[in-house]
């Protein structure tokens, strides 16, 4: 039912919204700010906003000083490998889940989702010593399997929420049509689902790329991210704010350019099955 | 061919059991409708048919075949779901198709059955758009003419017209009663409606918690109804059922006279009463009247030229041979 809302009332909610929108956006445009300054500017108190001399010198540095390719390319390949495992096993996962339901599937994803709630730490020592003994430690491959796991229920999950709203009577119907499982999977269903694994794909592409925990602690360099880029300019120096701005500027680059021309399906994705 | 036989089904999801124990005879060319309220049953027994779901126990043949354990494609039976269940990333065409594309039928052969489905469904104008481009009725036709395309054995509707506006209904009603006169195939319908299953019917089967309660002709049911449930299901406006007294008169526990069967006047009669509402449809006008004889308003069918208005009095009379006398267990007498 259309509510009537009053124009002040529009106008306050667009002010706040906005306000809201420019408080989560501020670290963001702070550290690109900065990663513009020298380090004495980026120090300097009362804090300069725009009008300062601007220089590129803490990228050339960080060319200088680090391999941004390699960190970049081990980005890549974790978040790419986990996303494409994941999706093998949470496509018949959510797919199981959504057209053959037990009575326990609502409890088996709710438990799937809680093990996203567990400190990872409480599970490091073993995991750690798990990866010695395989030989794993600072590998891609052994990243990718822990970066899969950890984002299997959230995978699971979403492709569930996105399957449900695909109605049952359109898969019956080509059963009726005489489609096998395989033409109901490949010529009805997966047609009908592109947008949900797209923005699946996406979501778990930017978590995998984020992730700081394991790809900090499970690395050194040969599979080092990322994220282990930026950790390298904090440390032993003490913190040079400028360079340090100018690294994370370059590491989440990437990311924020898909994310930013994919805001669209990112939203619909987190919000599916909740809005209806 | 397209002879249906349910023998001894039963059905039930979890511990409940949706369909006791079933046996049914459907001959072919037959339009059987399935009529009952709301949860009785009608959808999944449609679905056992169509191998949508497994039967609990129980038999189906179809043309003889035992086709129990057959999956839902090889029962050679089309299905119209209320949801028209369209392929919405194809065409028309495409949906329309799509059942002969899964036989690999050959292309001369699958174009000539679309065209031809497209030009009695007149749907040739749409034939390339995507079903979200269609309106309900257009979507309604083409989810019939991918049913046809494939000359199954039997239709089986589930509740086709239901999404459908008042006006879209009646029009879509004469189609496939139309398509059922040019077919002759066996169609099995499914509705909660008893206006539709007593227009559209060879043959209606009334369910009532997973039980028959009655099979007939639309006038058979209209006239002999087996219980007090059919009774008052079948015929619009509704029977009047009567205990007490007045069915202490006739030697039944119950009563019951049709609107259409007692006889009005504005000076004498058996029941005096005072009109509570009157519906004018113009042919005819409906009464609803408050009656001390009675616990419930009676409802009568007068004639749309008998002057009468809320809070008229009125004097009502039974024909007495358009009685229907029924038993303490709602069974009919006689
Ligand atoms: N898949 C199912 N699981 C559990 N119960 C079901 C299922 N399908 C139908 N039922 C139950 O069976 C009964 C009959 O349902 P249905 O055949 O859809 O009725 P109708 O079509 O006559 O309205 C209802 O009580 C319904 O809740
Ligand atoms: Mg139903």
């Amino acid at each position: 039912m259309a509510r009537q809302v009053s124009r002040q009332r529009k106008i306050g909610m667009t002010i706040l919204a906005w306000f809201v929108g420019f408080l989560i956006f501020f670290p963001i445009l702070w550290t690109f700010l900065t990663s513009f300054k020298t380090e004495l500017t980026a120090i300097s108190i009362p804090p300069q906003f725009l009008f300062f001399d601007w220089t590129t010198e803490n990228y050339v540095n960080i060319q200088a000083q680090a391999n941004y390719f390699h960190f970049m390319m081990n980005s890549i390949y974790l978040a790419l490998g986990s996303t494409v495992l994941g999706l093998i096993f949470a496509i018949p996962a959510a797919w199981a889940m959504a057209f053959s339901p037990t009575k326990r599937t609502k409890d088996v994803l709710l438990w799937m989702l809680s093990t996203k709630m567990l400190p990872a730490v409480g599970v490091y020592i073993p995991i750690y010593l798990l990866f010695i003994n395989l030989g794993l430690l600072d590998s891609r491959l052994g990243l990718i399997i822990v970066l899969f796991l950890i984002n299997l229920p959230i995978m699971v999950w979403m492709l569930y929420t996105y399957f449900k709203e695909i109605p049952v009577d359109i898969l019956e119907a080509a059963r009726m049509d005489g489609a096998t499982l395989r033409q109901e999977i490949t010529q009805i269903l997966a047609p009908m689902a592109v947008p949900g694994i797209a923005s699946t794909v996406l979501l778990n592409v930017i978590l995998a790329w984020n992730e700081a925990f394991w790809t900090l602690n499970l690395t050194t360099s040969n599979a080092a991210p990322l994220t282990a880029f930026i950790a390298s300019f904090s440390s032993p120096q003490g913190n040079f704010y400028a360079t340090l701005s100018a690294a994370s500027m370059l590491a989440i680059a990437p990311i924020l350019i898909v994310g930013w021309f994919s805001q669209k399906q990112l939203v619909r994705g987190l919000t599916f099955g909740a809005v209806k | 061919m397209g002879k249906i036989q349910l023998k001894s089904v039963t059905k039930a999801f979890g511990g409940v059991k949706v369909i006791p124990n079933l046996d049914l005879d459907i001959e072919d060319g037959e339009f059987v409708v399935f009529v009952g309220p709301s949860g009785c049953g009608k959808s999944t027994l449609l679905r056992l048919i169509a191998g949508l779901e497994d039967m609990t126990s129980g038999t189906i043949l179809i043309d003889g075949k035992d086709a129990t354990n057959l999956p839902p494609a090889q029962r050679r039976l089309a299905m119209v779901f209320q949801s028209y269940a369209l392929y919405p990333h194809m065409s028309v065409r495409k949906n329309i198709a799509f059942p002969l594309m899964m036989a690999k039928m050959d292309k001369a052969e699958m174009n000539r059955r679309v065209e031809n489905a497209a030009k009695i469904l007149n749907l040739a104008d749409y034939i390339d758009r995507r079903p979200g481009q269609l309106s309900g009725g257009q979507r309604q036709r083409v989810a019939i003419g991918r049913a046809i395309v494939r000359e199954p054995a039997a239709f089986l509707f589930d509740e086709p017209l239901s999404n459908l506006d008042a006006a879209l209904r009646v029009g879509m009603r004469l189609e496939i009663s139309e398509l059922h006169q040019r077919l002759k195939t066996t169609m099995i319908y499914v509705t909660h409606d008893q206006v539709e299953a007593m227009t559209m019917a060879d043959k209606i089967v009334v369910l009532r918690a997973g039980n028959i309660e009655q099979v007939g002709s639309p006038l058979e049911l209209y006239s002999r109804p087996r219980n007090t449930f059919v009774a008052g299901f079948i015929g619009s406006p509704k029977m009047n059922l009567m205990s007490g007294a007045h069915a202490r008169q006739h030697d039944a526990a119950t009563v019951g006279v049709r609107p259409e069967h007692m006889d009005l006047s504005t000076s004498d009669g058996l029941w005096r009463g005072e009109v509570k509402v009157a519906e004018h449809l113009g042919s005819d006008t409906f009464l609803h009247v408050d009656s001390k004889d009675h616990e419930e308003p009676l409802t009568v069918r007068a004639n749309g030229e008998f002057q009468v208005k809320a809070g008229d009095v009125v004097y009502m009379t039974p024909q007495a041979d358009k009685m229907h006398r029924f038993d303490d267990k709602g069974l009919a007498i006689g």
